[in-house]
């Protein structure tokens, strides 16, 4: 513990992301804290560095058929689809909800098209109370021919060049990890525009029930999340880091402190809590509380201090 | 609604396959309802990594371990054991340490009072039943109609019967009660006639066939529904179920967690046979 004067200091836990000041490294990742309002009867949302909504479209979306979630090995695969409100609605019942609470909401959206994406990001653009956007860019282009704008790194530079002309919020792109070489689309969105990126969205994977010898997903691919993606996720978040120059959000597998800090030392800015907000709704607080404390016992008195801190 | 670590008080075999566990919960004879349900999860443990769901079968004091302590508060849930995640339920003891996120969901609505109830439990569907019995009893007639595969699936009847309800055993093999399916019994029930209300919790095909015996005779239908889901909160939407009116262009999906578990019938799409994974909770997995 660092004592000063018989005083305990508190570690100083802010963050800075593409100009949004943080008060700690902590947030969930889209698609795993609703709209935040389900999450608010179990967790002080003032508590937490930054609130990430559900992934919005331009029109609600219904979501796929049933089931859409099965558990792996340390992890889960999910299938939900992006069922969500659409923005509008959004805006106007989920949104007001969230201006209570002293915390940057950054709001997820994605499109099945460029117009579609571009929509979305310019009808939140006028929207007060949201501090950032979060582009999902692994979504299929239904355009063209259902090949995932994530994948290829001139699509990406077109979706989110075009999204950039229309809002003057920090823009986040998301990255997947179902890709050759992060680095090349890490790279692109940084080129388009993006001022921050987070990663990794889910790995794609597949589980078959041997009985009945049917996918376990009625979708039958899904995107795997949890504690089994994490070197994974650790390695991509790694390498990203090296090849840009802008601010990283790293994700995949959070469930402690310690998991937190490896994407902290490899260079994340702060980083994201997914499925572990489903196995304990109180989960980033215990994490919080847990990074704190680490810091204490470290003698570590800014998490500045830690990020990108990678011994090699 | 709070997630509480605490302990198990006891775990027991009560028939082959099936065990009762009692957890410490302080304030859930308060606050839980009938037809509620927690997320329990094995302490700290990544595998299983979710947590499971659980119909609460009933709430209780029980002594505590010196006389000048205050009773201490349970409930019991019911489970039988099927894969990964309860056989290490199986293997816990007293004192062992256990998280439990709940009362979760909204419960039943006990309609009108001195008309009959007729409740109708497949296996371990019976267990939101009991307390929803122990409500009813206070101010109607009770029937359950309990059925199983054999008579291993046949569990708490007595104690249903220690609360005044009348019984209706039937299983698939004949090892006790009537031979054949509970749905025997129940369409005979509704053709006599007269107000009631019927509340059935079991395997999906199950309650499909009530469905259609209670829309058959006009006779307003409470389901409880089991589902796959990870959080147990209304943010996955993992467990969400088809809606009235549910058709590819004006979708409706409802959480099994959050809108649910217990349905009002008619508030549900019963067109085609649901493709959700009802009838198999994620005790299975």
């Amino acid at each position: 513990m660092i004592k000063r004067k018989d005083k305990i200091i508190r570690p100083k836990m802010e963050v800075e992301i593409a100009g949004i000041k943080l008060r700690n490294p902590i947030m969930p990742a889209s698609g795993t804290f609703g709209y935040g309002e389900e999450f608010a009867p179990y967790l002080d949302l003032n508590s937490l560095g930054a609130i990430v909504t559900k992934g919005l479209s331009l029109n609600a979306k219904a979501g796929n058929r049933t089931p859409r979630i099965c558990e792996t090995v340390s992890g889960m695969l999910n299938a939900i689809g992006l069922q969500n409100v659409g923005v509008d609605v959004f805006i106007k019942h989920k949104m007001p909800f969230l201006e209570q609470f002293d915390t940057p909401v950054i709001v997820n959206f994605f499109g099945n098209t460029q117009d579609e994406y571009a929509e979305v990001a310019a009808r939140l653009d006028g929207v007060p109370g949201v501090a950032a956007l979060e582009m999902n860019i692994s979504c299929p282009n239904v355009k063209h021919g259902g090949i995932v704008f994530g994948t290829d790194p001139k699509a990406i530079h077109e979706v989110v060049s075009q999204v950039r002309k229309k809002t003057s919020k920090p823009l986040i792109v998301k990255l997947t990890p179902n890709v050759t070489d992060i680095q090349v689309t890490a790279r692109a969105a940084e080129e388009a525009g993006a001022d921050a990126l987070s990663l990794i969205n889910t790995l794609t994977g597949m589980a078959v029930d041997v009985k009945t010898r049917k996918p376990r997903l009625a979708n039958t691919i899904g995107g795997l999340s949890g504690p089994a993606i994490r070197p994974v996720a650790v390695r991509l978040v790694h390498q990203v880091v090296q090849a840009v120059s802008v601010p990283v959000i790293g994700m995949g597998g959070i469930t402690r402190a310690v998991d937190a800090l490896e994407f902290l030392i490899v260079g994340a800015k702060a980083v994201q809590v997914g499925t572990a907000n489903f196995v304990d709704p109180t989960a980033m607080s215990t994490i919080l509380d847990e990074l704190e404390e680490f810091c204490l016992t470290e003698g570590i008195e800014d998490i500045n201090d830690i990020i990108g801190s990678l011994v090699v | 609604m709070k997630n509480l670590k605490t302990v198990v008080l006891s775990n027991q075999e009560i028939s082959p396959g099936y065990y009762r566990m009692r957890i410490l919960a302080p304030d859930y004879t308060r606050l839980a309802k009938a037809g509620q349900f927690i997320m329990f999860r094995v302490q700290r443990s990544l595998l299983p990594l979710l947590r499971r769901p659980f119909g609460i079968f009933r709430t209780g004091f029980m002594p505590a371990d010196c006389e000048t302590m205050p009773p201490k508060e349970f409930i019991e849930i019911i489970y039988k054991v099927v894969g990964g995640g309860t056989e290490i339920m199986r293997e816990l003891h007293h004192g062992d340490s256990v998280e439990i996120l709940g009362p979760l969901g909204n419960g039943f609505e006990f309609g009108e009072p001195g008309e009959e109830k007729v409740l109708v439990g497949g296996g371990i569907g019976l267990v939101p039943l009991y307390m929803l019995a122990e409500k009813l009893v206070e101010e109607s007639r009770v029937r359950l109609y309990m059925g199983g595969r054999t008579r291993d699936d046949i569990i708490t009847v007595t104690e249903f019967e220690r609360l005044g309800v009348r019984t209706h055993v039937s299983t698939e093999d004949g090892s006790v009660g009537d031979t054949g399916l509970v749905t025997v019994g129940l369409e005979k029930k509704l053709q006599e006639g007269g107000k009631m209300t019927v509340y059935a919790c079991g395997p999906m095909p199950m309650i499909e066939a009530v469905e259609k015996i209670c829309r058959r005779y006009g006779v307003p239908l409470q389901v409880s529904l089991e589902a796959l889901m990870a959080c147990g909160v209304g943010a996955c939407l993992g467990c969400v179920v088809k809606g009235a009116g549910h058709s590819d262009s004006t979708p409706s999906y409802l959480c099994t967690c959050k809108v649910g578990p217990v349905f009002d019938a008619k508030k549900l799409d019963w067109g085609n046979s649901p493709e959700q994974s009802v009838g198999n909770c994620g005790g299975c997995q």
